[in-house]
């Protein structure tokens, strides 16, 4: 148990403008679990992506069982009994389960023996009971079952040491609870777990040990059963945090947004929207919950008029047009995009140009269309930065260069800080923000929603959604499930309506 | 004298598909390999020039179908070069090697226009081609032609039954899952494009060996573009490939057969039927719809680079 398998000794990466990892040290026993943990950009993902072989450190030493080794490449790390589940997953779309558990292993010749391979993947799953089907596409099975794959890659090449990145991030409760069966049952197995995570709580559930790491330094290690919530935060922040949002309840008034029997296609031209009916009050948060892919893109999408539609959306009593944004500026609809860099801003552009961008086409300010003065903009610019805290050096600074907290305060000050919207379409609204910004944003949400906005929130956390919402709806491929209490005593009903499970008794 | 029309133009379709059918198997190596390289009529032109030249001067055909095959590996070798170490646009790279291999041909084939030189012939394989009708038109061709049927079935169990081949298809789908699982993403997109080069050189050896054996300028005459819209009509797929460059040539030699039976089309309509059907492919095939339902290589024409921040 006290064995060291790996060893990170004083690691250095630095990346063009941030040292990611600055002298790291990290250590891992034979059957532990080693939990990792930080806020987005505290230098998690590099450290382990160095472990791996992906990046190169710029200084520092690896040791595998005690063993100096150079870790090139994945390919070396592999032979060194080290896997990794990365949180984008390293599988290929169109092969099957089997196909991707052969994908690279040495054995194989020239002809893969993919029959040998299967019947592999069979024990093994019944061994740690992980329920895969070899025969499956990837492309055809969910998230949660695509993790298992990437974790029977793992035991079939024998790695003793794993490390999973973010690996509850797509998952259902009931998945999560699942994954955690698993792990316990692989370090039974002598093999030894890196967790990287940045909510406390799972950390605490399934660690031995924790690593906090905060702006690319070790802040602390300790023994799981020796800290808490509270302190294990304060470390990874810096500061006190708040961990509870206090909540106002809602004083609903009218029905601001009416969702009658909507259907949308997504890309592939299938249907990801099969007649959902809602409606948001003002005032009132509706949380939309679901695990990913079930439609959440192409709801809001189609809400706000960036995508065809069949149906209708109503704002505020006028019925909208189909794929038209235009007329949802013109009634006041903001709209916080899941993809910040794609959607919502224009990278190469500067910040007072962001700003008011959407500004040129909302009755609420009159532009003379043959003259742009700068300066109109940028006084209002300075205000908005000010109202928002925004840390910019200054209203020129192209979009691009802002972290991605920043870049969200400028989306909200946009959408929110020009004008007052009655609809707020928010997806996502704190995915890769660090704790500081991401009360920010909840505290934004919250004042609108006193202000008489409704709120449609669609997001992956479900703490999230518990924090601000007032009703809570499931999604589940393209229809609605069920709804719920945003209440962690509902957890587990939500957790089976997430995967599909419908709700028996509805409220 | 009907029967002797239908047997010369199914015959001549496979002649004049064979050309179409290497260039097309070597971009769909290329392309599954996640390497777009729209040069093809550039190595096809140089493969055409060397080997005429070569051929002309040694008087070996073997040694003209080698250099011509190995030029056009180099010019391809430069493409992936240009996109996959230094990451250019692959589309604008590409099209630097079509000019590249007009230029060059052009220029140092202008002494052997009009020249003569040893070319390949025909060879009636025993017995097979004795089967009335389909003996003589599939069995008493050129090697080179037979060299085609092999190529089909060969590159069909490689991609899908060999372990390269699983590799290759892997790195072009999905480049960062190869990696992953230590598959060398950019010594693999080299070896394909480099191969996909070897067998546009043998493309346009062939046209200027065996199909025409002369040597005009610009002798390809928009045969590399249409084989870059056969690899996405085949869906990447070799046997396809197969159909798709037979049913070009047909159509490109139909209009021979026309004239004869006096078909009331003007001349300069039916010389447009290729070019006319490769528009069509392409406006059908490459919608980003049509690629998506189609599955063309998922990190096709996509640079690939381990340490980039996104």
């Amino acid at each position: 148990m006290n064995e060291t398998v790996l060893e990170l000794t004083k690691i250095v990466k630095r990346f063009p403008g941030l040292t990611a990892n600055d002298n790291v040290d990290f250590d891992l026993k034979r059957g532990e679990v080693h939990a990792l943990l930080g806020e987005n950009g505290a230098g998690k993902s590099t450290l382990m992506n160095i472990a791996y072989g992906i990046y190169k450190a710029d200084s520092g030493d690896v040791k595998v069982n005690g063993q100096k080794v150079e870790i090139s490449s994945p390919r070396k790390a592999i032979e060194y009994g080290i896997g990794m589940i990365q949180q984008h997953f390293s599988l290929v779309p169109s092969f099957s389960v089997t196909q991707n558990v052969a994908l690279g292993l040495k054995e194989l010749g020239i002809v893969p023996n993919l029959p040998k391979v299967r019947n592999k993947i069979i024990e093994l799953s019944k061994k740690y009971k992980i329920s895969v089907d070899p025969d499956a596409k990837i492309w055809q099975i969910s998230a949660g079952e695509q993790q298992r794959v990437e974790i029977i890659k793992l035991l079939y090449v024998r790695s003793q040491i794993m490390i999973l990145d973010e690996p509850t991030a797509i998952l259902t409760p009931q998945e999560t609870e699942g994954l955690f069966e698993t792990i316990r049952e692989m370090t039974k197995n002598a093999a030894s777990v890196i967790f990287i995570s940045h909510k406390l709580k799972e950390v605490i559930e399934i660690s031995d040990r924790i690593t906090v790491l905060r702006h690319g330094k070790v802040v602390g290690s300790v023994k799981t059963s020796e800290t808490n919530e509270n302190e294990l935060a304060k470390m990874m922040v810096g500061r006190e945090v708040i961990m509870k949002i206090e909540k106002k309840p809602s004083k609903a008034s009218g029905e601001i947004l009416k969702v009658d029997n909507l259907h949308v296609m997504n890309d592939k031209g299938l249907k990801a929207i099969k007649g959902v009916s809602f409606d948001v009050k003002g005032g009132e948060v509706l949380g939309i919950a679901g695990v990913e892919g079930n439609g959440q893109r192409e709801l809001s999408e189609a809400l706000y008029g960036m995508r065809d539609y069949k149906g209708t959306v109503t704002v505020d009593g006028t019925k909208m047009k189909s794929g038209n944004v235009m007329d949802r500026i013109k009634h006041h609809v903001a709209y916080v995009p899941q993809d910040r860099k794609a959607d919502a801003l224009c990278g190469g552009l500067s910040i007072y140009q962001n700003l008011f961008i959407k500004a040129f086409s909302s009755p609420s300010m009159k532009f003379n269309p043959y003259f742009f003065v700068p300066e109109r903009l940028r006084v209002p610019s300075l205000r908005l930065m000010k109202d928002y805290s925004i840390s910019a050096s200054s209203v020129d600074l192209e979009v691009k260069f802002l972290s991605g907290g920043n870049m969200q305060k400028v989306v909200l000050a946009r959408e929110i800080g020009n004008s007052s919207p009655k609809l707020i379409i928010a997806v996502h609204p704190t995915r890769g923000l660090d704790v500081g910004a991401e009360e920010f944003v909840y505290n934004v949400l919250l004042e609108q929603k006193a202000k008489g906005a409704a709120i449609l929130l669609i997001a992956g956390d479900l703490f999230e959604i518990f924090n601000l919402s007032d009703r809570v709806a499931v999604l589940y491929e393209g229809q609605i499930i069920g709804y719920s209490q945003p209440d962690e005593s509902h957890l587990e009903e939500i957790g089976l309506m997430m995967a599909g499970v419908k709700n028996e008794n509805p409220l | 004298m009907n029967q002797d029309i239908i047997t010369s133009t199914l015959s001549g379709a496979l002649r004049a598909g064979t050309p179409l059918l290497f260039a097309t198997l070597g971009e769909i190596l290329a392309e599954r390999a996640g390497v777009l390289n729209l040069g093809l009529e550039g190595m096809m032109l140089m493969g055409a020039f060397t080997g005429f030249s070569v051929s002309y001067i040694t008087g070996n055909l073997w040694l003209a179908v080698a250099a011509a095959t190995l030029v056009g590996g180099l010019m391809a070798s430069l493409h992936a070069f240009m996109s996959i170490t230094l990451r250019v646009n692959q589309v604008v790279s590409g099209l630097a090697l079509v000019f590249l291999g007009e230029g060059l041909s052009g220029f140092w084939g202008h002494g052997f226009v009009g020249m003569q030189a040893e070319s390949f012939s025909s060879i009636k394989i025993p017995f097979l081609g004795d089967i009335p009708y389909v003996g003589q038109i599939v069995f008493d061709r050129d090697i080179l032609v037979y060299m085609g049927y092999i190529a089909v079935p060969v590159i069909w169990w490689f991609l899908y039954k060999t372990t390269a081949g699983m590799n290759l298809r892997a790195v072009g789908e999905s480049p960062e899952a190869a990696d992953a699982r230590g598959i060398n993403v950019v010594l693999t997109r080299y070896i394909y494009t480099v191969i996909g080069g070897f067998f546009s050189g043998l493309a346009g050896a062939y046209i200027s060996l065996a199909y025409t054996p002369m040597w005009v300028q610009n002798m390809t005459a928009g045969r590399g573009w249409i084989a870059v819209a056969l690899v996405i009509f085949a869906i990447w797929d070799p046997v396809l490939a197969l159909i798709g460059a037979y049913a070009f040539g047909g159509i490109s030699v139909l209009q021979f057969s026309f004239q004869i039976i006096q078909v009331p089309i003007p001349v300069n309509i039916m010389n447009m039927f290729p070019y006319l059907f490769t528009i069509f492919v392409m406006l059908f095939a490459s919608s980003n719809k049509m690629k998506k339902r189609f599955g063309a290589p998922s990190a096709l024409g996509v640079p690939y680079s381990r340490e980039e921040k996104t």
